[in-house]
C-alpha cells in the first residue's frame, strides 16, 4: 500500500490536466480532444485499479491510509493539510467514479458526436470527474469542500451545457444555488467543528467524536448540530427532501450527463458524506432519526413522482431521488446501514447509470423524444438497448438474484431492525421501504413497458435504430454490472467486511420479520406491482396524450408543488425585499445623506443673504462681532474675579 | 500724566473714525474715517508705551503708520480707478462682493 | 538597507512625469501608454525584489523601509515600512496597475492626451496607495489618506463614461473628506494624548504607531478618538450605512478607476481599521465591537441582496463589494486569529477577484455598440464570445468564493474564525454565500445565456492584449487557491499580532 499511494494524487491529476488541456487548448484540440478526454478518465481508472489491487493484498487494518501533500493553509490556529485519505470507502468511490465515468467517456464520444462543442463537453466531464475524486479523496472536511463545490460547479457547466436555451441556463442556476443552500451547512458544520475540536482534518474530527480523544470533544447537543448542518448539505447535494427540486431540472443536461453526475455518482455524494462522518453521526442520535426521517420522505416522495412523469429522464431523476432515499435512511440506521447505503450506492451506480444511458440511446434512435407517452413497442428496433435497459430495470426492482436485490433487500431488512429496543421505528421505516419498493417497480415497470412495450406511438417521421457501438458496448458492461455485481460482492458479507475499516464491525440485529418471509413478501409485492403496470402499460393503450388524471397524479406530475412551495416561501419573499430594498437604498439611507447635503445647502443659501455686498454692512458686521467678542471676554473677565 | 484723557480721546477718535465708515457713502471720507481709527490705536499705543516705559508700543505705532500709508496709495488707486470706470465714488454702487 | 518602500512610492512618480513628457513630439516618440506601461512594469519589478527582501520569518515587524525626520516640531516623521499584511497590499496596487494600463489601451475614444492624463493619475495614485499602505506615520499616513482623493477625483470626475460622473466624483470626494476631517480631528487629538517630557515638550516622533500604542488612554478619551479613526475607514471601506457613494462611482467611473478604487484604494479602510484601531485602541475597538459585526453581517447581507437587484452591471459589482468589505470587517472585528488572517488574505482576493470582474466586464461593455450598462441590454453571449464568458465566469466564481480558488481559502477563514467570536453573525453571514451564488449566476445567465440579443451576434471575442489583463489575476486565484499558504506566511503573524493587542489590553484591563 505504502508505496503505491504517491499514486493516488494522479486519480486527481489525470482528469484535471484532461480539463485543463482541453479547456485551455480551445478550439485547436477539437479534433482529439474528445480522445483526450477519454485517456484521461481511463488512466485514472487504472491507477484507481492499481491501487485496489494494491489494498486488497493489504491486511484489513492497514486499509486506512493518509498521504500528505502539501500543507494547503495555516493560520490562526487553522491547520489544513492538502492530503489524500485512501480507504475501503474511498476507493469503492475511486472504482466507481473512474469505472463508471470512463464507460461513460466512452459512450459520450458518440452520444455527442455530432455536437459542435463536443471538445468542451468532455473537459467538463474530466473537471468532474476530478472534482468527485478530490472530494471522496479528501482527508478534511475542508478539502472535501473543496470537491462538493467543484462537482457543482461541473454540474451547474454540465447542465447548462447547452445554455443557447434559456430554460437549461436556468435549470443549472437553481442547481447551483440549492446547493449552495445546501453548502451553507458544510461551512456551518466546520465552524462548529473548528471551534469545538480545532482541527477539521477526518484524523482529528472522527475519533473525537468518537470520544476517543481524551481532551477533545464535545456535547451531544453539539454534535447533533453539527450532525444535521451536514445532513442539510447532504440534502443538497443528493436532492433530498426539502431541498430536491433541482434534481427534474438538471435532466436539462445531457444525457450522460445524467447518468454520470445526476445518478451515479454526485447525487450520491450525499451519503457519502454522512457514511464518512459516521461517528458525528453516532454521537447524536436525534440526528440520526431526522437522517433516517429525511431518506423515508423523500423515498416516497421520489417514488410517487415518478408514477406519474411522462418524461423519461425525469421518471428517472425521480427515481434517483426515491433510491438516495434508501441511501440515506439506511446511512441514518447505524453501522450495519453504513454498509447497506454503500453497497446500494455502488450497484445503483451501475444500474440507474446502465438505464439514463439507455434513455440516451432511445432518445438517440428518437430524435431526442423525451416522452414516453410518443413510445412503445420499442424492443423490436433497439434490442440491445431493450436488453440492457431491461436487465437494469430488474436490478433497480430488486429481484433476486440481480444486484439490487442484494443491497435494497439488505436495507430493507436493516430497517427493520429495531433501533434501541423501539419497535416502532422499525415497523414504520421498515414498511415505508417496503412501500417505496413496491411503487418503485410500478414506476420502473411502467417506464420500461411504455418504452418497449406496447404498441407504437410514434410518428412516421421518426426512425427509430441501435445505437453504435460505442454506446452499446459501456451499456452492455453497465449491465452486466447490473446483474452480477451485487450477487459477487454479497457473497459471504464480501462488501460490508470490506468496509470495516470505515464503519466499524457491527453485529447485525434481528428485523421484527424474520428473513425468508420478508424477502418474499418484498418479492410478492414488486412482482405484484411490477404486473399491475404491465398490466396498464403494456396490455392496454396508453394515450398520448396525458389523460387528466387523479388529483394525486396531477400534484405528481407537478412535483407536489415542490416549485410553487419553494417560490411562494422563497422566492417571492426575496423578490419583494430584493425590491424594497433597492428602495430603501436609494430613498432611505442615500436619501438620508443626500438630504443631510440638502440641508447644508439650505443653511448656506440663508446665510448668504448677508454677503449683500456693501462694504459698509460688512464693516459694520465686523464692528459688533469685535464688540461681541469684547464683552464676552469682560463678562468672563469679570466673573472670573 | 492722566492715562484716563488720552485713552479716553482714542475712544473717541476710533468711534468717530468707524461711525464715518458706516455711514458716509462717500468712498473718499470713508477713507478718512479708517485713516481716524488708524490714529486713534496709534494715540493709544504711544500713551500706553509712555506709561509702561515701554518702547515696543511706539514701535508699532511707527508699524501702523507704515501700514495706513501703504493702504492709502492701495486704496486711492482702487478709489480712482472705480470711479473713473463708474464716475462715482459711493461705496454703495460697489456690491460686486454679494455671495 | 536599500530604502526599497522609498523607491517603490518614488519611481512611480518618475513614471508619471516621463509619461506626461511623452508623446508631445510627433517624430516617432514612445506613445505615453508605452511608457507609462513600461514604468509600471519595472514598478513590478522592484516589488519582485522587495518581496525577496523581506523576511517572512519577522512578518508582523515593519520592513523595508526607513525613517526620516519631517516636520520634527509636529512630531511627524517620513516613516515607512510594512508588515506581511501592508506588504500584500502594495502587491495588489502594483500588480494590479500595469493591468489596468493594458486595459485601457484604447479607452478615452483614441484621443491620446486624455489618455495620457489618465495614465498620469493612475501613476501618481500607484505612489500614493505604495506610500498609504507603507506609512507607519499617523500624520503621514493622514495627509497620504487625503492626497489619494485629489487623483481619485479627476479619474472619477473627468474620465468617467457614465452621465452622472461628475455627481459621483463630488459625491465620493465630499464621503471622503467627511471622514477625513473627522479622522483629522482625531489625529490632533492623538497628539496631545502622546506624553509629554521634562521640558513640556513631545517626542520628534510622537506621531510614529509604535510610539502611539500603549499609551494607557482614559477610556472615554480613546472611545472618541476611535470612533474618528473609525468613521473615516468605514466610509472608504464601506460599510452599511455610508457605503452609497461606491454604486455610483462604480457606475460613472471607467473601469479602471473603480478596480484601482475598489479593489485597492478602499483597502485602506479595512487595512486602518486592522492595523491602527485595533493596536493603537484596543479598548475602543473591543467597546464598539458588537456594533461594527452587526454593521459587519448587514454589509453582508445588505450589499448581496442589492446586488441582486441591479440593473446596471456595474453598480452590481459595487454592490458585491460591500458584502465583501462586511466579509473583512467582520474578521476584523470578532478579534479570533483565524478571522483576522482570512480578512487580511481576504483584502488580497478581493482584489483581484473584484478587479478581474470589474475590468472583464469593461471589455464587454466597451464591446457594446452602444456601451450599455445595464444587463438587459445583453443576452445570449456565450456563443458569441466564448472566452470572453469563460473569463467574466471565471472572475463570478471567484467573487461567489469557490473553493479551489483563492478567495474561498479567505471566506471560509474568516467564517469559521468569526464563528469562534460571534457564532450568531457568523452564522448570518453565511447566508452571503447562498445569495452570492444568486447574484453572480444570475448576472452570468441574463449576459451569456439563451439566444444572443439583437445586434450581439458579431461581437469580438477577447483580443489578446485583453487575454492578457485577464490571465495573471485568473492565475493568481488559481495559485493563492491551491497554495493559499504563499500568501498565508505573510498574513498570519501580524494576523495574530493585532488579536493580540486586542486580548492582552482586555486582560490587563480585568
Amino acid at each position: 500500500m505504502e508505496n503505491v499511494i504517491g499514486l493516488a494524487p494522479w486519480l486527481v491529476g489525470f482528469p484535471l490536466l484532461g480539463a485543463a488541456v482541453l479547456l485551455l487548448g480551445g478550439r485547436a484540440t477539437d479534433r482529439w480532444g474528445h480522445w483526450l478526454g477519454v485517456a484521461a478518465s481511463t488512466a485514472a481508472a487504472v491507477t484507481g485499479f492499481v491501487l485496489l489491487f494494491a489494498m486488497i493484498s493489504t491486511p484489513a487494518e492497514e486499509r486506512v491510509v493518509d498521504h500528505h501533500l502539501w500543507t494547503w493553509l495555516s493560520a490562526g490556529g487553522l491547520d489544513v493539510d492538502l492530503g489524500v485519505r485512501l480507504d475501503p470507502l474511498s476507493m469503492t468511490f475511486v472504482m466507481l467514479v473512474t469505472f463508471v465515468g470512463t464507460l461513460i467517456h466512452v459512450y459520450s464520444v458518440a452520444y455527442m458526436a455530432h455536437d459542435p462543442h463536443r471538445r468542451r463537453f468532455f473537459a467538463y466531464l474530466n473537471l468532474f470527474v476530478a472534482a468527485m475524486l478530490t472530494l471522496v479523496l479528501a482527508d478534511s472536511y475542508l478539502l472535501l469542500f473543496v470537491g462538493w463545490e467543484g462537482v457543482g460547479l461541473a454540474s451547474y457547466l454540465l447542465i447548462g451545457f447547452w445554455d443557447h436555451k434559456r430554460p437549461n441556463a436556468v435549470a443549472a442556476k437553481k442547481a447551483f444555488v440549492m446547493n449552495r443552500v445546501g453548502d451553507m451547512g458544510l461551512i456551518a458544520a466546520m465552524a462548529l467543528i473548528f471551534a469545538n475540536v480545532g482541527s477539521v482534518q477526518f484524523a482529528d474530527v472522527l475519533p473525537a467524536a468518537a470520544g476517543e480523544l481524551s481532551g477533545v470533544g464535545a456535547s451531544t447537543a453539539t454534535w447533533t448540530a453539527v450532525a444535521l448542518c451536514l445532513l442539510l448539505a447532504a440534502c443538497g447535494k443528493s436532492a433530498q427532501f426539502p431541498l430536491q427540486a433541482w434534481l427534474g431540472d438538471a435532466m436539462a443536461g445531457p444525457t450522460p450527463v445524467s447518468a454520470l453526475i445526476h445518478a451515479a455518482t454526485m447525487v450520491t455524494a450525499g451519503v457519502y458524506l454522512m457514511v464518512r462522518s459516521a461517528p458525528i453521526l453516532e454521537a447524536a442520535p436525534t440526528a440520526q432519526l431526522v437522517v433516517v426521517c429525511v431518506g423515508a420522505v423523500t423515498l416516497i416522495f421520489g417514488a410517487v413522482v415518478g408514477c406519474a412523469k411522462d418524461d423519461i429522464k425525469k421518471a428517472l431523476a425521480a427515481s434517483t431521488m426515491s433510491q438516495i432515499g434508501y441511501m440515506m435512511l439506511a446511512a441514518g440506521l447505524g453501522p450495519v446501514g453504513y454498509g447497506f447505503a454503500i453497497f446500494h450506492l455502488l450497484t445503483h451506480g451501475f444500474f440507474k447509470a446502465g438505464l439514463f444511458l439507455g434513455a440516451g440511446s432511445v432518445m438517440h434512435g428518437m430524435d431526442d423524444e423525451v416522452d414516453m407517452r410518443r413510445f412503445g413497442g420499442l424492443s423490436r428496433f433497439l434490442p440491445v438497448t431493450w436488453i440492457t435497459m431491461g436487465l437494469g430495470w430488474l436490478a433497480i426492482l430488486g429481484v433476486f438474484p440481480f444486484s439490487g436485490f442484494w443491497s435494497k433487500d439488505g436495507i430493507i431488512e436493516t430497517a427493520f431492525v429495531p433501533v434501541d429496543g423501539q419497535p416502532w421505528r422499525a415497523w414504520l421505516f421498515g414498511s415505508v421501504a417496503l412501500v417505496g419498493a413496491a411503487i418503485t417497480a410500478f414506476y420502473m415497470s411502467r417506464l420500461f413497458f411504455m418504452t418497449f412495450g406496447g404498441q407504437r406511438r410514434w410518428d412516421d417521421d421518426h426512425h427509430p435504430h441501435e445505437s453504435p457501438a460505442l454506446m452499446t458496448v459501456p451499456m452492455i458492461i453497465l449491465a452486466i454490472g447490473s446483474v452480477a455485481l451485487g450477487g459477487l460482492l454479497a457473497v459471504g458479507g464480501t462488501f460490508t467486511t470490506w468496509l470495516e475499516p470505515v464503519t466499524g464491525h457491527a453485529e447485525h440485529g434481528e428485523p421484527v420479520i424474520p428473513f425468508w418471509p420478508l424477502v418474499i413478501l418484498t418479492h410478492v409485492l414488486v412482482i405484484g406491482a411490477a404486473l399491475l403496470a404491465f398490466r396498464q402499460y403494456a396490455v392496454s393503450r396508453v394515450p398520448v396524450t396525458a389523460p387528466r388524471g387523479s388529483l394525486l397524479t396531477r400534484a405528481a406530475r407537478r412535483d407536489l408543488f415542490q416549485d410553487a412551495t419553494n417560490e411562494t416561501l422563497v422566492m417571492l419573499p426575496g423578490q419583494v425585499l430584493t425590491r424594497s430594498l433597492v428602495y430603501g437604498d436609494k430613498a432611505v439611507v442615500d436619501g438620508g445623506w443626500l438630504g443631510l447635503g440638502a440641508t447644508v445647502t439650505q443653511v448656506g443659501e440663508k446665510v448668504r443673504g448677508m454677503q449683500n455686498g456693501y462694504a459698509r454692512s460688512y464693516a459694520a458686521m465686523i464692528l459688533t462681532g469685535v464688540l461681541v467678542i469684547a464683552g464676552v471676554a469682560g463678562i468672563a473677565a469679570a466673573v472670573s474675579q | 500724566m492722566e492715562i484716563t484723557n488720552y485713552a479716553v480721546l482714542a475712544c473717541i477718535l476710533f468711534a468717530i473714525g468707524a461711525t464715518t465708515v458706516l455711514l458716509r457713502r462717500n468712498a473718499i471720507v470713508v477713507f478718512m474715517g479708517v485713516e481716524l481709527m488708524l490714529n486713534a490705536t496709534n494715540l493709544a499705543f504711544v500713551t500706553f508705551a509712555r506709561v509702561h516705559g515701554d518702547v515696543t508700543g511706539q514701535v508699532l505705532a511707527f508699524f501702523v503708520m507704515v501700514v495706513a500709508a501703504a493702504e492709502v496709495v492701495v486704496g486711492l488707486a482702487i478709489i480712482v480707478t472705480i470711479f473713473r470706470t463708474r464716475r462715482s465714488a459711493s461705496v454703495d454702487d460697489v456690491n460686486l462682493l454679494k455671495g | 538597507m536599500f530604502p526599497w518602500l522609498t523607491a517603490l512610492i518614488a519611481w512611480p512618480l518618475v513614471a508619471a512625469a516621463v509619461t506626461a513628457a511623452s508623446g508631445r513630439s510627433r517624430s516617432g516618440a514612445p506613445s505615453p501608454r508605452l511608457v507609462a506601461l513600461v514604468g509600471a512594469l519595472v514598478e513590478v519589478g522592484l516589488l519582485v525584489a522587495a518581496f525577496v527582501q523581506f523576511d517572512t520569518s519577522r512578518a508582523a515587524e515593519h520592513q523595508l523601509g526607513q525613517t526620516v525626520p519631517w516636520i520634527p516640531q509636529i512630531g511627524a516623521s517620513y516613516a515607512v515600512g510594512v508588515d506581511g499584511v501592508g506588504l500584500l497590499l502594495v502587491a495588489l496596487s502594483v500588480g494590479l496597475v500595469p493591468l489596468v494600463i493594458l486595459a485601457a489601451w484604447r479607452e478615452q475614444g483614441g484621443d491620446t492626451l486624455r489618455l495620457r492624463r489618465y495614465l498620469v493619475l493612475i501613476l501618481v495614485l500607484e505612489a500614493f496607495m505604495v506610500a498609504v499602505f507603507s506609512a507607519r506615520d499617523v500624520f503621514l499616513f493622514y495627509v497620504l489618506f487625503e492626497a489619494m482623493l485629489i487623483p481619485a477625483y479627476f479619474m472619477i470626475g473627468a474620465f468617467g463614461q457614465g452621465p452622472q460622473r461628475r455627481y459621483a466624483a463630488v459625491k465620493f470626494l465630499i464621503f471622503s473628506l467627511t471622514g477625513g476631517l473627522v479622522m483629522l480631528a482625531a489625529v490632533i487629538a492623538l497628539y496631545f494624548q502622546v506624553p509629554v517630557d521634562a521640558q513640556g515638550q513631545r517626542s520628534d516622533q510622537a506621531f510614529l504607531t509604535e510610539n502611539l500604542t500603549g499609551l494607557g488612554l482614559d477610556p472615554t478619551v480613546e472611545r472618541l478618538i476611535f470612533l474618528g479613526f473609525f468613521l473615516a475607514f468605514a466610509i472608504k471601506a464601506p460599510l452599511f450605512p455610508v457605503h452609497t457613494w461606491l454604486p455610483d462611482v462604480a457606475e460613472n467611473a471607467p473601469v479602471g478607476t473603480s478596480t484601482l478604487l475598489i479593489c485597492v484604494l478602499d483597502k485602506v479602510g479595512t487595512f486602518g481599521m486592522l492595523t491602527l484601531c485595533l493596536p493603537l485602541f484596543p479598548g475602543a475597538s473591543q467597546w464598539a465591537a458588537p456594533v461594527i459585526v452587526v454593521l459587519a453581517v448587514i454589509s453582508v447581507i445588505y450589499g448581496a441582496v442589492m446586488a441582486i437587484g441591479q440593473d446596471d452591471l456595474l453598480r452590481l459589482i459595487g454592490y458585491t463589494s460591500v458584502s465583501h468589505f462586511g466579509f473583512i470587517i467582520l474578521g476584523i472585528f470578532t478579534f479570533v486569529p483565524l478571522g483576522v488572517a482570512g480578512s487580511g488574505f481576504m483584502m488580497l482576493n478581493h482584489g483581484l477577484a473584484t478587479g478581474a470582474l470589474f475590468l472583464v466586464a469593461g471589455f464587454l461593455i466597451a464591446r457594446h455598440p452602444a456601451r450599455s450598462q445595464l444587463i438587459a441590454d445583453y443576452g445570449g453571449l456565450r456563443t458569441v464570445t466564448p472566452v470572453l464568458a469563460g473569463a467574466f465566469l471565471v472572475a463570478g466564481l471567484a467573487t461567489l468564493s469557490l473553493p479551489g480558488l483563492a478567495t474561498f481559502a479567505s471566506e471560509i477563514m474568516v467564517l469559521i474564525g468569526a464563528y469562534g467570536g460571534s457564532p450568531v453573525a457568523a452564522l448570518v453571514a453565511i447566508v452571503g454565500v447562498v445569495l452570492a451564488a444568486v447574484y453572480v449566476l444570475l448576472t452570468y445567465q441574463r449576459i451569456f445565456t439563451g439566444a444572443p440579443a439583437a445586434g450581439l451576434e458579431t461581437l469580438p471575442d477577447l483580443t489578446g492584449r485583453e487575454r492578457l489583463v485577464a490571465a495573471p489575476l485568473v492565475v493568481a486565484l488559481l495559485v493563492l487557491g491551491l497554495v493559499p499558504q504563499l500568501a498565508l506566511t505573510y498574513v498570519d503573524a501580524p494576523a495574530d499580532q493585532s488579536v493580540v493587542a486586542v486580548l492582552e489590553n482586555e486582560g490587563s484591563e480585568q
